[in-house]
């Protein structure tokens, strides 16, 4: 998994069904200790953790586990929402987040 | 899931045979503002996208589940593609000032 920052969302109404009643977040993966943001922005689905844009997130980006949690046994996704991160603690210092 | 611009389409009539019936499209790789990234590649359109439109696409094995009919990953059904276009985009919201 990766600690992701909500950057922005994605509107799209023809979209294929297996995506059907899921908003579409922009996330980019942070660094723990500086929480800047890194990495490509990449469109992750979030079905009821409810994130919003600011927000630093737990992304899954593995086809198996999101199946699993979206309990769609064929969905073509990979990149799912699964948590909100409150605080990372690295090499004993902490990061407050939300 | 990336965005890309659809910028035409690819006809091949000896194909694999499940890739049968599917329109290959030429998408142009973007950041999520359409700025070109990257080299053009082949997709296979889930959504019925036209050109120039806006669309995302998902990668790897994912991308040969949208044409399964039941659920379960049966391989006779899944085509061999490695990108297929998952939605058309209507609009983007990015806070930050980044790409």
């Amino acid at each position: 998994m990766k600690v992701c920052k909500v950057v922005g969302n994605v509107w799209a109404t023809r979209k294929h069904k297996c995506l059907a009643g899921l908003k579409l977040l922009l996330v980019r993966q942070i660094k723990f200790d500086t929480g800047d943001v890194v990495g490509e922005a990449m469109l992750a689905v979030d079905k009821n953790v409810d994130a919003g844009i600011g927000n630093i997130v737990l992304v899954s980006d593995e086809g198996n586990s999101a199946r699993m949690m979206l309990d769609r046994p064929v969905a073509g996704i990979r990149t799912v929402v699964c948590g909100i991160v409150d605080e990372v603690l690295v090499a004993g210092k902490s990061n407050k987040y939300n | 899931m990336f965005p890309a611009k659809v910028i035409g389409r690819v006809v091949a009539t000896r194909k694999w045979e499940t890739m049968e019936g599917i329109k290959l499209l030429l998408i142009q790789p973007t950041d999520w503002r359409g700025n070109p990234k990257g080299d053009p590649i082949v997709a296979a359109d889930g959504v019925g996208a036209g050109s120039g439109e806006f669309v995302f696409y998902v990668k790897a094995r994912e991308a040969c589940f949208a044409w399964l009919k039941g659920d379960r990953q049966v391989l006779e059904e899944m085509p061999p593609y490695d990108a297929t276009i998952m939605g058309i985009i209507d609009g983007v919201e990015i806070r930050e000032n980044e790409k």
